[in-house]
Formats: structure tokens, sequence, C-alpha cells
């Protein structure tokens, strides 16, 4: 059964994140960074908010950086070790073990993620926050989270280097990140097209409490391109 | 690796001359469980392997041998469906590994070269991860496990992390996941490499135990190991097969002719003429500082192909005479495989 095959190497992927140093640092980076925006936004002196926009603005860089560095061992160290020939010899389909891996690396950002909700806890205990922007702000934070793990997840198929993969990947997602300011250079459908096609364009709307299908189609169609780019760059291992 | 060629007709009566025996063109397709048909693999302008065609049936285990950089793990490679080939078709039991490869895959147990491993997992760990990965799952994935630990004697390091076992028995553990999934063909890529003397003959045990219920291909370049597990043997020089067939009969075939030693007592002068009259014989020597001797000690040439064994017997039985020895004299397969390389590297130049 695939979906057997595909949990059982998401399983194992989960597993060997905890017994590397990779997720915590990244956990502990990640939580810090955004508790250090959360308290650095309430203790403004100016007009504190009962709201996460405070940090998700600001967090959506950090996870241009928490992408690459969760998903570059994914397979470049199976590359590196020489395990990628027994996963690609066994009876399980590239896009299987594509899948496997990109549910583990999402698993342990959803972690880090929900980490942060604690944050919500204070809020809640000492102010009144509308609730409706801080589900769509995490939303968000959870599509761009994973858009920048399928990222991720095929520079890591295309070398057996991890430094080089997380390198690539940031690399591309910077790009993405910051498309947007280009479209100040450019005049009409070129303009909307680099602004469309900006990750932090199209955060902008979950930190105002708009769920904008538009903009969970722009993320849901990253993920499944660079995933579906991650399953072709493993098929060109074998014909090249 | 080395520069595109072409395919060097002049050493094919090679593989005709040496494929006899368990040739699969003499035996139904069904025992065909590996089949390897005109299989090429380019690496841009280089050439990995080249025209390799090789069938191996049910029940065989086949030594591939060859010096570094023949393309043993190419074409390993190809059969596992790790690699897709540039020309030709590679079958593991009818089923094409580049257009049915699932099915294909489902059917081998391999073993690469550098035995990769999860180090971060326990031997039960990796079994059960790699047992499900082959669609075993519940009370078959964890009997299946128990008994391949058995089978390659590391029970007791079962809840060890990988990480803290020697090489010999992550070779094991490399071994068993091979064979867990109870595979009818097993492609094992230099299953002694770098493990010690004792554990070398262990392995080797193993592996001729899973001949009776595996076909087995394994590559090595120990000479002895080839004699001592395999039936039959593929030597392969610069991506080409140059010899296939059973060791012996490779040392007979390159010979041209095959010898026997033998000792009779009797009469020098009547056995060796007795001895150059049996059909077959091309040449009866007597080993040197023997005048008075009344055994007497032969080196006799024989035609090749032709077994004369018998038909000495009878005749040094028929004239009352006493044999007290007879065995070939075969070439050893150390010399064949040098033979077969150093002339294929000479054709290159």
């Amino acid at each position: 059964m695939p979906i057997r095959k595909t949990l059982a190497i998401a399983r194992k992927e989960t597993q060997s994140y905890f017994v590397s140093p990779i997720a915590y640092v990244v956990a502990l980076v990640f939580v810090s960074l955004t508790g250090y925006f959360f308290v650095d936004a309430m203790s403004s002196d100016i007009f504190p908010e009962a709201s996460v926009n405070s940090y998700t603005g600001r967090s959506i860089f950090i996870l241009a950086l928490v992408g690459p560095l969760l998903t570059m061992k994914l397979l470049a160290e199976e590359q590196k070790l020489g395990t990628i020939e027994l996963l690609l010899t066994s009876p399980v389909r590239d896009w299987e073990v594509i899948l496997g891996k990109f549910l583990a690396s999402l698993t342990i950002f959803g972690s880090a993620l929900a980490l942060t909700l604690v944050y919500v806890v204070f809020l809640f205990a000492f102010g009144n926050p509308d609730l409706g922007p801080i589900v769509t702000a995490y939303v968000g934070l959870f599509l761009f989270g994973a858009g920048a793990l399928a990222v991720g997840l095929f520079t890591s198929a295309l070398t057996s280097n991890q430094i080089v993969a997380a390198i690539l990947s940031y690399g591309v997602l910077t790009l993405l990140t910051i498309i947007h300011l280009a479209a100040d250079q450019v005049d009409g459908a070129m303009a909307t097209f680099l602004n469309e096609l900006s990750m932090v364009s199209q955060f902008e709307d979950f930190t105002r409490g708009i769920l904008n299908l538009r903009s969970v189609i722009y993320y849901v169609s990253m993920i499944v391109v660079f995933l579906f780019l991650a399953v072709r760059a493993l098929e060109f291992r074998r014909w090249k | 690796m080395y520069s595109r060629r072409n395919h060097r007709q002049s050493f094919n009566f090679l593989n005709f001359r040496f494929t006899k025996g368990l040739s699969p063109l003499l035996v139904g397709d069904s025992n065909i469980l590996i089949e390897a048909i005109g299989l090429s693999k380019y690496y841009g302008r280089a050439v990995g392997i080249e025209n390799v065609s090789f069938s191996i049936v049910k029940g065989e285990i086949v030594g591939l041998l060859g010096p570094n950089g023949a393309g043993k793990t190419t074409v390993m490679r190809l059969l596992t469906g790790f690699l897709a080939p540039s020309e030709g078709t590679a079958r593991i039991v009818g089923h094409d590994t580049a257009e049915a490869s699932l099915e294909a895959r489902r059917r081998v147990g391999y073993l690469p070269e550098s035995v990769p491993l999860y180090a971060d997992m326990t031997v039960r760990q990796y079994l059960n991860y790699m047992g499900t990965l082959h669609g075993l799952a519940g009370a078959p994935l964890r009997s299946q496990v128990e008994e391949t630990i058995e089978t390659v004697q590391v029970s007791q390091f079962i809840d060890t992390l990988i990480n803290k076992l020697s090489k010999g028995y992550r070779q094991r553990v490399g071994i068993a996941q091979a064979i867990l999934h109870r595979p009818p063909v097993l492609i094992l890529d230099e299953p002694t490499a770098g493990i010690d003397p004792a554990q070398v003959i262990q392995t080797r045990q193993i592996i001729r135990s899973l001949g009776t219920d595996h076909t087995v291909l394994l590559s090595t370049h120990i000479l002895s190991e080839v004699s001592m597990v395999c039936d039959r043997v593929i030597i392969m020089n610069d991506g080409h097969v140059v010899a296939d067939g059973d060791p012996s009969e490779l040392a007979k075939g390159l010979a041209g002719t095959s010898r026997i030693q033998t000792q009779i007592r009797g009469p020098h002068e009547e056995i060796a003429r007795a001895l150059a009259s049996v059909p077959g014989v091309r040449q009866v020597s007597r080993e040197a500082n023997q005048a008075e001797a009344v055994v007497n000690s032969y080196s006799i040439e024989v035609e090749q192909g032709k077994d004369v064994s018998e038909d000495i017997a009878k005749m040094v039985v028929g004239n009352g005479w006493a044999l007290l020895r007879m065995q070939p004299d075969l070439l050893p397969l150390e010399r064949v495989f040098m033979h077969l390389t150093e002339e294929e590297t000479l054709a290159d130049s």
C-alpha cells in the first residue's frame, strides 16, 4: 500500500531528526527569534497591539532559512552515504520517497510553529485579541514554511552536499521572497506578475485576517511544483 | 572508465566457446531469472559497459569477476533498476527493469558495494523499515525479521545501533535486508570486501546456503571466492563480457586442451604406448628422473572437450596395472583471469 510506505519513510525521517542536533537547533532559533519579535512588539511604548502581526511579518524571513536547514540532509545525505541506492532499488515509487521526506520535515516545522502558540496564549491572557487574524496568520506561516521546505527538498535532491543544497534553496527562497521589489522597476503585466510571484506579497493577506484563496493556491502550487521537480530530479539520477 | 569504442567482435568467440553447461539457451524461458540483453550504459561520451549479454537460470550462483573499473557495479545497478540502460534490456524474472521497474524491484534483494546502512537505527528498526518498504507488515514482517537475523547470525545484535557494529556484522545486516522479503533473485556487490578472514568464510557459507532458495549474482575480485562459492563465472573487462562459463571449463577452454596427471604402477614403455593409443589423448609425457621407477607419473594432454578418464582407467585395469592417481590439471582461475583481461588490454592498444 503506497501510503504505508510513505508513512514509513516519514516516520523514519522524523525519528532521525531527533537523533541529530539540527532539529533542536532550528526549533530553538525559530522560537527564540519569534519570541524576541513578540516581546519587542509588546513592549513598544507607542501602540502595543494584541495580535500576532508583530512577529509573523518578520518570521517569514526566518522561515526562508529554516526551510533549507531542515531539508538539506533529507536527500543529499542519502546520496552521500549511498543509502539512496537501497531506497531507489526497493519497490517504492519516487514520489512516495519525496512525499515521505516532505511530511517528516513538515512535522518538525509544524512542531516548532506550534511552540510559538504560547505567545497566543499570552495574548489571550493579557489582552483581547481578534482570533480571525491569528488563525489566518498561522495558516499563512504554515503554508509559507511548507513552500520553503518543498524548495529545500528539491535542492537536496540535486546534490550530495548538504551545504550546497542549503545554499541553493536559500538562494531560490530569497529570490522568491524579494522578487516583488523588482516589480517597482517595470510596468504593467510584468509588474503584476512579479508581485504575484513573490512569497511576501502573497503572505500579506494572511496577516490581515483574510484567507485569500488565490494566495492559498499560490503556496499549494509552489509546494506541488517543487515536490514534482524533486521527483524528477530523482528520476533523472537513473538516466544520467 | 574509458573512451567509447566499437564492440570488439574478435573476442566474441570467447563467450560462445565458454557458454555451456547451464546455458540459458538450453532451458525454458521461465527458468531465466536474470537476463541482460545487449546492455550498454554511457556516461556522456564515456562508456560504462557496452553490449553486455548474459542470462542466469534459477538456482545458479554466478560470480561476476573483473578488475576495478570493469563495469561490474554498473551491470548490477542496471539489473536492480538503480540506473536505466542507455541501450539494451535488463530483466528480472521476466520484468523489464526500466519498463516495469517496480515489479522487477519487488523480486530483487540487493547489497550495494559500500553496504549503505542507516547508522542511527538499531538492527531491528532498520530491518523493520526495509521490510515495510518491501511491502511487509504486521506478523509476516516480524516473523521474517526474526528468521532473517537467525539466517545471517546477528540475533545478539538485534537491538544494537548499527554504528556500533563491526564491518563484518554490518555486512551481515546488509545481506539481511537483501533477503528479508524472500526475493527470488539476490544481487550482491562484493559481499566479502573489507571484512576479516573468519567473517569472509562465514559470509561465503551464508551465500552458499542462500543459493538453495535464491538465484545469486555476486561480484568479486577475489578469484578463489568464485571457485568456492559460484557455479559459474562471468568475467568482465573494460565494460565487456570477455568470458562466461564454469570456472573449470574456462580453464580448459583457455588452454585449448586439458591435461590429466596420473600415476600408474607397471612397465613404463607399455603404459606410455597404451596411454597414447587411447582416443582423445594427444600427447603423453613422463615426469623426469623416473628411469628405474616402478610407479610412473604421466602428464597426459587431452583434446578439448574429451573426457578420457574412464577409457584410461579401463585400459590400465584391463592390462593388470595399478592406477594409483588420476586428476585433471586445470589452469588456475587466476591465470584465466589474467590471460583474458591482459589479452583485452593488448587488443585495445
